[in-house]
């Protein structure tokens, strides 16, 4: 099913806001045609990590590869032409709100194919097809739902048939049923284009349901990095913790607060207590 | 407390000084793009430049008209009062038509675009890069500055100077109508005096002007929409700041090119 060479490496990645490290020495490789599942509770660096791998975001430390393309180094052109090649679904959908749906779809194709618009726009129908929405074509953003914006995000981010495609939360704030819909139409696709996913989630119903391999996130650091097999039988306490749905222990021990006693000696630079990395 | 006093001017400086330095960044990226984007594949986008020339320049047509009829009526009444103290009347066609060119069809129209046109823009991107439209955009291989930027500041050095112009016109209309409605002096008298005192100086500063405010309200606008963090709030003052910084701007732009063209003679 997946290849051995890998189509996003990311090496040593390190991304601090502060003094609080993010990302912290990650490293990571996803194979041709396989699907990865980032999960990991909130705050857990999962959202930065994906925003490095996708480019947006640059890493204090570390290196990118995309089809063996340094993301953060190579020149403008060829990360345009890699850009072609990645498809990105965003959590909230990131339609243009002033588009219609059709419209959305248009975009990367008018830019980027010189196809004659008869044609794009049947290309258009085709993907929004795809993802039951052909009846939108020319709705708005604002007139659809949190779910068909989600799927005519996906929509969008398939136009150019990208070889990979990152999804960032694809069930979040969805209804069961919806998510679980979600879910079967990213087997299809990926089924009929074979295309790598990168999938980030907290979601462990979805995760299990879609992932080749699943990597869990805490403090910026991989717990675990395997089949979800693997994973389900993992007896590290704080995989447990998130696979078994148990409540993080909140409660500070007095080291906790002699820390900053002894560190700063002033009480205004404590920081938010908060466990959530 | 001197020390707090200090820090905070320090501060309020630091903080001014970075947003100088972000309007030269992105006018100088914006340029660089205006000019080799062509030649790399990234064209101007002249469709949604003009769809921006509409909003900018033609939806401001009635109030820049409302704004400078009156001011032109204003003018006129107000110079009337002194120039009839000194025995001067005659003089009001060459000071309303030369205060309105140089000065005030150009300040006010562009204070008129500020609000209705920064504004608009500030809160467009502003709303684009909170809801990461402008990452979509990022990550489909389109730059964020051929595509937003340079449309904007292009359909507002197009248009700002069109809507000046027609200021010039009917806010010299709007003096007019006071000095044969009001003070009974002729019309033809009035249109003489105008044309034979304004020269091509005039004209050119007042273009100037536009020319110079439409790239202040552009990238103002631009820059406090794209550096919006946060969500509905934060929209909500980069709006407010927008207008503020390129009103301020404007002004003190003002006075720079009146300065040049008073110490060019």
């Amino acid at each position: 099913m997946a290849e051995s060479r890998p189509q996003i490496e990311a090496r040593g990645l390190v991304k601090t806001y502060g003094e609080h490290r993010i990302l912290d020495g990650l490293n990571l490789s996803v194979n041709r045609g396989e699907t990865l599942v980032i999960l990991g509770a909130s705050g857990s660096g999962k959202s930065t990590l994906l925003r490095s791998l996708i480019g947006l975001g640059r890493p204090d430390d570390g290196s990118v590869l995309v089809q063996g393309i340094d993301i953060f180094s190579t020149d403008r052109l060829s990360l345009k032409a890699l850009r072609c090649r990645m498809g990105v679904a965003f959590q909230g959908g990131a339609l243009f709100g002033s588009m219609t749906l059709a419209e959305n779809i248009d975009l990367p194709l008018s830019e980027f194919t010189g196809l004659p618009a008869s044609t794009r726009r049947i290309i258009t129908q085709i993907k929004l097809g795809m993802v039951g929405l052909e009846d939108a074509m020319d709705l708005l953003p604002s007139q659809i739902s949190g779910g068909m914006r989600k799927r005519a995000a996906l929509a969008r981010a398939l136009a150019l048939d990208p070889e990979i495609l990152f999804f960032d939360e694809p069930s979040a704030g969805l209804d069961p049923v919806t998510a679980a819909g979600l879910d079967l139409l990213i087997l299809q696709l990926k089924k009929v284009f074979h295309v790598t996913l990168v999938v980030v989630t907290h979601e462990l119903t979805s995760a299990f349901s879609i992932a080749d391999r699943l990597a869990l996130m805490h403090e910026g650091r991989f717990l675990i990095i395997g089949s979800p097999a693997d994973v389900q039988k993992s007896k590290d306490p704080i995989v447990r913790r998130f696979l078994d749905r148990l409540p993080e222990d909140k409660r500070k021990t007095s080291d906790f607060y002699q820390r900053f006693i002894e560190e700063e000696g002033d009480a205004q630079s404590i920081p938010e207590v908060d466990n959530e990395s | 407390m001197i020390k707090i006093f200090i820090g905070g001017v320090g501060h309020k400086v630091l903080g001014l000084l970075a947003e100088a330095g972000g309007l030269w960044q992105l006018a100088r990226a914006s340029l660089k793009r205006l000019l080799v984007g062509p030649f790399h594949s990234d064209p101007v986008r002249i469709r949604s430049t003009i769809f921006l020339m509409v909003k900018a320049g033609y939806d401001s047509l009635p109030l820049a008209a409302l704004i400078a009829l009156l001011t032109g009526m204003i003018m006129a009444l107000q110079s009337a009062q002194q120039l009839t103290e000194v025995g001067a009347i005659g003089l009001m066609p060459n000071l309303v038509a030369a205060s309105i060119i140089r000065e005030l069809a150009p300040l006010l129209t562009a204070i008129i675009v500020a609000g209705r046109y920064g504004s608009a823009v500030a809160a467009e991107l502003g709303t684009m890069k909170v809801s990461q439209e402008i990452d979509a955009l990022t990550v489909m291989g389109l730059d964020t500055i051929s595509f937003l930027v340079v449309p904007r500041i292009l359909a507002l050095i197009i248009s700002l100077p069109c809507l000046v112009l027609f200021a010039d016109f009917v806010g010299i209309s709007g003096g007019l109508i006071i000095a044969v409605g009001v003070l009974n002096l002729g019309a033809n008298g009035y249109m003489q005096s105008t044309f034979d005192t304004l020269g091509m100086e005039d004209l050119a500063m007042g273009l100037v002007k536009a020319f110079v405010f439409a790239v202040i309200i552009a990238l103002v606008s631009c820059q406090q929409g794209l550096k919006t963090r946060g969500g509905a709030e934060q929209v909500g003052q980069a709006t407010t700041i927008s207008v503020v910084h390129s009103i301020v701007l404007i002004i003190a732009a003002d006075l720079f090119v009146t300065a040049i063209f008073y110490l060019k003679g």
